[in-house]
């Protein structure tokens, strides 16, 4: 059993052994903490010229990653939180999106962008935002929310081999996920989503965070006999929305829960991409849960409301089922929560 | 050496004029944002350069393209929106691109490249590559963000860069008294960490020199980075084929100065008079040929449309 933490630090150093274009940097890299200690130890072993930390300069080490790439580099750049990227977005859509296309296909820009969305212990408004729907929006950009040690490790060696500029999304609390992880490296590439589970009375997809509360749900659903197909769309960018169709036109309902904000959010393009397909052929019932269309709260009862959990997952489900409007919560099961978040941070 | 001047001047000036006399048929379907009047500094920067050195730009491209040895016909398919430009019609006068001769591209955001002339520097000195980076960029870039954290940077990892700061007073239609409280470019580069000059000798000898000593001193190991700034003058409007003095926020009288002293006609006045006539011949003959080229060149198909969007 391995850490989705150590999952990332063993990829990240299998891939800097067997190819030295590979660099990693961004704030606080080679400290002591090394980012939640996914980058533990790899400034002692590659040395200061290929891990280093960065002055605090995203919209430039973001432009300095692509320079590097068109170098022939394979830059690895990491933020410690999503809301960071809010600073280097001319960079990354301006630029590593469009270099291939507006220069006739002449360069192509390999980098990885690492970052992390926070959750719990008062990350509040500025640490807490899940915001890869902005990033699947751009041709030209990949984008990828592992949510086990697995895919954690597959997915990111995956990244560093693509040729194109790939958003490799983290989420704090998944750090703490165990889980089987082959030694040898290995591959997780786009175009295949993941069915964790399988049902046939509802399809429940969970992005992110957001996959491991859908987990949950399928138990609490599973006590009233709802059974539940949970699927893990892995990759956002290029997404499979083929195995995500399947399943919907066998169950004829979709749960998608987002770890974002719903509005043109990354489930509201699931649902509008299974309906194009199913419309005429399937009658399908769709739910859409995110955030609350509010700024993350850091008190905790508020904070609690704030996101979709296992029970109102499981509750939007039952009502898809059922045709009820909200007739059913679950009593919290203190089995299934699993290890959280404890700060301070 | 004044021969090669004259012709790299004289080539950009004419091909910059033949954009201008052919954009009002609207044939070429690209904002143009032409360098007339400003030729001497990618010229005298460009000539103290190697094949496998690298330039990065602004969309005020053509002159540092054409005088880094990018390829006129390849530029002037692009701007024609033809599949035989050096973008294959994706990019436009504003993001030319030729890797074969070390023009890495060109960003229509200001300031955006000069992270990536970073970048790059970064990249050769990890791999022990002799190349320098040049980074062209306007004095409006110097207000930027991205401009201090790229100097700064640069400095800290002793990068083999040259930062080139074309000041030509404007941003797009605002002096820079009205955008910047102390207007001096090398005060905040030297702030970085720097080391800054700035030259006011519009001469391209005078320009080629300075440049060749910083390049030649970085080169046998001397610990870069450097900044110059050069002063210039913009001739046309910021983007456009035409003269704008007529909107009245900057003057003719201004100009006047700068266009006396313009660096094409000097370099031409210097050379042998039968030379200079048989370098304007040779130069008039291959930018004809090189519009007939992009005449002659057929559109992207269709499904041009859809490729180089990713590797896959």
């Amino acid at each position: 059993m391995q850490s989705y933490v150590e999952a990332i630090r063993e990829g990240t150093d299998l891939e800097m052994q067997r190819d030295e274009s590979v660099i990693v940097f961004g704030l606080d890299v080679d400290d002591p903490k090394a980012i939640q200690g996914t980058t533990h130890g790899l400034a002692a072993r590659y040395g200061s010229e290929r891990v280093f930390g960065t002055p605090l300069s995203e919209d430039a080490m973001t432009g300095v990653a692509i320079g590097m790439a068109l170098a022939g580099l394979r830059p690895i750049h990491v933020h410690i939180r999503m809301d960071f990227l809010l600073l280097a977005m001319n960079q990354l859509v301006n630029v590593a999106a469009k270099s291939r296309y507006m220069y006739g296909g002449q360069v192509h820009v390999p980098m990885v962008v690492r970052s992390m969305i926070g959750k719990s212990w008062g990350q509040g408004a500025q640490h807490s935002q899940g915001l890869y729907a902005y990033f699947m929006h751009v041709p030209g950009l990949k984008v990828v929310a592992p949510t086990t040690p697995y895919d954690a490790k597959g997915c990111l060696i995956h990244a560093i081999r693509d040729d194109d500029p790939v958003l490799y999304i983290e989420h704090r609390i998944l750090h703490f996920q165990k889980g089987q992880v082959p030694e040898a490296p290995y591959e997780v590439a786009p175009g295949k989503a993941r069915i964790v589970i399988e049902g046939g009375d509802v399809t429940l997809v969970g992005i992110s965070h957001m996959q491991l509360e859908c987990l949950r749900a399928q138990r609490y659903l599973q006590s009233v006999g709802v059974k539940a197909e949970v699927i893990d769309p892995i990759w956002l960018s290029p997404l499979d929305i083929d195995t995500i169709v399947d399943s919907v036109r066998k169950t004829g309902k979709l749960c998608v829960v987002d770890n974002g904000w719903t509005t043109c959010g990354a489930g509201a393009e699931i649902a509008s991409l299974v309906v194009e397909r199913l419309q005429g052929s399937r009658e399908v019932r769709i739910r859409r849960l995110g955030f609350a269309p509010v700024t993350c709260p850091p008190t905790p009862p508020l904070e609690d409301l704030f996101y979709p959990n296992g029970r109102t997952i499981a509750s939007a489900a039952y009502d898809l089922v059922h045709g009820t409007a909200g007739d059913w919560l679950p009593e919290e099961r203190s089995e299934l929560q699993e290890v959280e978040f404890k700060g301070p941070f | 050496m004044r021969q090669q001047i004259f012709k790299s001047l004289y080539r950009i000036r004419r091909v910059e004029e033949e954009i201008a006399r052919i954009y009002p048929s609207d044939k070429i379907k690209s904002p143009v944002h032409l360098s007339i009047g400003q030729e001497s500094v990618a010229v005298g920067v460009c000539e103290a350069l190697r094949p496998d050195d690298v330039v990065f730009g602004s969309y005020r491209s053509h002159a540092y393209y054409l005088a880094k040895g990018g390829d006129l016909k390849k530029m002037l398919a692009e701007l024609y929106g033809k599949s035989t430009g050096c973008a294959k019609g994706k990019g436009g006068s504003m993001h030319l691109i030729d890797v074969e001769h070390g023009v890495m591209g060109a960003s229509a955001v200001v300031g955006t490249t000069i992270a990536h002339a970073v970048g790059y520097a970064y990249a050769m000195k990890l791999q022990h590559r002799s190349s320098l980076v040049v980074s062209f960029f306007g004095d409006g870039a110097t207000e930027e963000g991205v401009f201090f954290e790229s100097l700064n940077f640069a400095a800290l990892k002793e990068l083999p860069i040259i930062f080139v700061c074309e000041n030509n007073s404007y941003a797009i239609n605002t002096h820079i008294r009205f955008r910047q409280k102390s207007p001096n470019l090398c005060e905040k580069a030297s702030a970085q960490g720097l080391h800054a000059e700035r030259v006011a000798d519009t001469d391209t000898l005078a320009i080629l020199d300075r440049v060749n000593t910083v390049a030649q001193a970085m080169r046998n190991g001397g610990s870069g980075p450097y900044f110059f700034e050069f002063l210039t003058y913009r001739w046309k409007e910021h983007v456009g084929p035409n003269e704008d003095y007529q909107l009245g926020y900057r003057s003719i009288d201004e100009a006047r100065p700068w266009i006396e002293q313009d660096s094409v006609r000097r370099a031409g006045s210097e050379l042998d008079p039968v030379l200079y006539e048989q370098i304007k011949q040779e130069v008039e003959k291959e930018i004809q040929a090189a519009i007939a080229f992009a005449e002659a060149s057929p559109f992207p198909e269709p499904r041009e449309l859809f490729t180089d969007v990713t590797g896959d």
